[in-house]
């Protein structure tokens, strides 16, 4: 049975008092030292704080992305800086078939694998478009992709019977929006879908986070108006490097995001309906 | 993938001009293969002036693009991205024995920028500006596309590029040979000088020089106390047995919080502060032992520093002079300044050495005065011009990078090599696809 979790609001609170209390099944989040993370969708800029975060700890680190070259500055940059070992190769999310053998080549490089971390994912040109085929794009990267290559982890780490996977999803997916819900929507499927898993993995000593950032600082925000309190794409690495070694299964980041969406996600249909957002 | 842009007031860091811009800001360096017409690179915005803002057009701000890409251990040489600081360069590197070749007075600057304004240090009279410890870069133009220019391939890109502004295309990345030191400690000496002449005497005094050089003048001192200055001479130390020394810090030690009202560098103010500063820094004359942050970037300690001159900003002004008019030169700036009232708490004297290749590149042989004049409208352009004549008279020149004032002849009449630089100009950007503030302000694209 699993333990109360702090982020989940939807269970009914007398039936939290009245049941008796029992110790929560600890699953342990990596240990710093030698744990091996893999990096999806590496050359965006939180994914740079990642990879530092985990980089001054002394992690071995797989940067993986479609921009090889992007990567391998990426890789270089942590090298020099911190004298970690970093590998980087490409990674398509797209390319589900290339996915298996990409995880082969990754253990390969690694030697184990201990953490991954999914930033995989793209706005699109129109976040809120009706063309089925450019609606498919957003769903294949951010949705289909992700859980391809997330669940080829799942086994390795269900076999292994320990590891962590953070799947970075969005505030957006917590509620859909006129402005950009074809991408909220394959966000919220990736939060479902994140939570089940974590259901399953729960027994098999294998953590999963569902990482939602808010605002940061990023192309996706830059320059956009409306955007309040951004935080720092460092610090939102430096969250997620948090998230890989303990802590809530749901992380809002900034935290601040998990009261604004509570609100939201509370006000009714009947009114949401017709507010401009 | 198109950037996303962001429009906003701009400004240089002496806040005046602001002016409003369309700002980039690449994550990739893929990004930087496409440049759209009415762009400039930007680094961290410290060119006091407008050579870094691009008014009604976009400014492509290279801050992200900051990784490093190789260093080699034992030569010392650096391969970085342009927009690595040359904060995070001493962060990374002092620990590992090695420091900034030439340093401004601010490490809050970019590679690219370093390079664009051919910044030059404390020890330009020995070491030479910035670029002549850069091996090659990494040039992205509008009409050549992606180049690598270095002293010996594309040598006439590469000096119009050094001290360019910015205008012949954007710097993506970099290799700089670094200096061996081995010891975070500099050992300084401060000799005081009652009057201009003295100060000169000990800048120009074999006895007195050491590898970094600069003299602090009081601005409003007047008669026979013009010129008092305090000369500070530093050096690496080498010993090992030394105590360990604070490394570099990367961020300031104290934000300054907001604007301070703009009366209050007043010349009370300001005659109390060098009043005091020259008395105490005036009683060090043995040999003492200070870290490198206070000796090079003693500015940086203080965050957004330029908001105490108030919400209308300053302007710094920078001349250089022949030895031969040097004298003179400086003497007639300081007793305008000093007549004028125009505080300027921060006024350094320096002796340059020999110029370098660069066609834009501000440092010549001679004598350069440096100082901050807060911005009051049409009385402080009427002394820039005065300043400007002096300047001119004397066969001197004004940076480039500090400058918001000087008109499109005084720009031609100091800088003679302007025309070189047009013919490196017309061909890696014939159509003018970047443009700054500056550009626009001295007339460039209609010749010399």
């Amino acid at each position: 049975m699993k333990g109360p979790d702090v982020n989940e609001g939807d269970r009914p609170l007398a039936k939290l008092a009245l049941r008796p209390p029992r110790a929560p099944r600890v699953v342990s989040g990596l240990s710093p030292g030698n744990t091996p993370v893999l990096i999806l969708g590496a050359t965006s800029p939180m994914a740079r704080g990642l990879a530092t975060a985990l980089a001054q700890s002394g992690q071995p680190i797989y940067l993986a992305s479609r921009d090889v070259e992007e990567c391998a500055r990426l890789a270089s940059d942590l090298r020099i800086r911190h004298g970690v070992t970093v590998f980087h190769g490409h990674f398509d999310a797209g390319d589900l078939e290339s996915h298996l053998p990409f995880l082969g080549t990754v253990l390969e490089a690694l030697g184990s694998l201990e953490g991954v971390v999914s930033l995989v994912g793209t706005m699109g040109e129109d976040p809120a478009t009706l063309d089925p085929f450019k609606a498919e794009q957003i769903i294949r990267s951010n949705y289909l992709g992700v859980v391809s290559i997330l669940g080829a982890c799942a086994q390795h780490f269900e076999s292994q019977r320990r590891g962590v996977i953070v799947g970075v999803t969005s505030v957006a997916g917590d509620r859909g929006r006129q402005s950009n819900f074809v991408y909220g929507s394959a966000k919220g499927a990736l939060s479902i879908w994140l939570s089940g898993l974590r259901n399953r993995l729960h027994s098999k000593d294998v953590r999963v986070v569902t990482f939602k950032p808010g605002f940061v600082d990023t192309a996706m925000t830059y320059g956009k108006p409306g955007t309040f309190c951004v935080a720092s794409p460092m610090a939102a690495g430096r969250a997620m490097a948090w998230a890989l070694h303990g802590g809530p299964d749901i992380v809002y980041y900034p935290r601040m995001w998990r009261l604004i969406m509570a609100i939201i996600q509370h006000i009714p249909e009947r009114v949401f309906k017709g507010m401009k957002l | 993938m198109v950037l996303p842009v962001r429009e906003c007031e701009l400004s240089g860091w002496g806040r005046h001009p602001v002016q409003r811009c369309g700002v980039l800001r690449p994550d990739r360096y893929g990004d930087l293969s496409r440049i759209e017409a009415d762009t400039l690179p930007r680094g961290l915005g410290r060119s006091y002036g407008d050579s870094s803002l691009n008014q009604g057009g976009r400014v492509v701000e290279m801050t992200r693009l900051n990784r490093i890409l190789e260093f080699d251990e034992t030569l010392g040489i650096l391969v970085a991205e342009a927009g690595l600081s040359l904060a995070e360069v001493a962060e990374i590197f002092l620990p590992r024995g090695w420091f900034l070749p030439v340093t401004p007075g601010t490490k809050f600057v970019t590679l690219g920028g370093a390079i664009a304004s051919d910044v030059h240090g404390k020890n330009h009279h020995g070491e030479g500006c910035f670029s002549a410890h850069v091996a090659w870069i990494e040039l992205f133009t509008p009409a050549l596309g992606r180049l690598t220019c270095s002293p010996e391939e594309h040598p006439e890109i590469f000096w119009a590029t050094v001290g360019g502004q910015g205008l012949t295309g954007i710097i993506g990345a970099m290799a700089l040979q670094l200096k061996p030191v081995s010891s975070l400690w500099m050992e300084v000496t401060h000799h005081p000088a009652r009057e201009l002449e003295s100060a000169f005497n000990l800048l120009s005094d074999p006895e007195a020089d050491a590898p970094y050089t600069v003299a602090w003048i009081d601005c409003l001192a007047k008669g026979r106390e013009l010129g008092r200055s305090i000369f500070m001479a530093g050096h690496h130390r080498t010993e090992k047995n030394l105590p360990p020394a604070k490394a570099p810090r990367s961020k300031p030690l104290i934000q300054a919080p907001f604007n301070f009202p703009s009366g209050c560098l007043n010349s009370l103010t300001v005659r109390a502060f060098n009043g005091v500063y020259y008395r105490r820094n005036g009683r060090k004359r043995f040999p003492f032992l200070s870290a490198m942050d206070p000796f090079f970037y003693p500015l940086d300690m203080v965050g957004h520093w330029n908001r105490i001159y108030g919400r209308r900003g300053f302007v710094q002004y920078q001349s250089v002079l022949p030895p031969g008019t040097a004298f003179e030169g400086v003497k007639a700036q300081l007793e305008e300044i000093s007549a004028a009232e125009a505080a300027s708490f921060l006024a350094v004297l320096k002796r340059l050495g020999a110029a370098g290749p660069g066609h834009l590149s501000f440092p010549t042989e001679g004598y350069t005065l440096a100082l901050d004049l807060p911005y009051r409208g049409p009385e402080t352009e009427a002394l820039l011009k005065r300043l400007d004549a002096i300047v001119l008279k004397g066969g001197g020149r004004v940076n480039l990078c500090k400058d918001a004032h000087l008109s499109p002849e005084s720009f031609r009449a100091m800088y003679p090599r302007f025309e070189e630089w047009l013919g490196v100009k017309a061909q890696v950007d014939p159509e003018w696809m970047l443009q700054s503030s500056l550009s626009r302000r001295l007339r460039m694209k209609e010749g010399a």
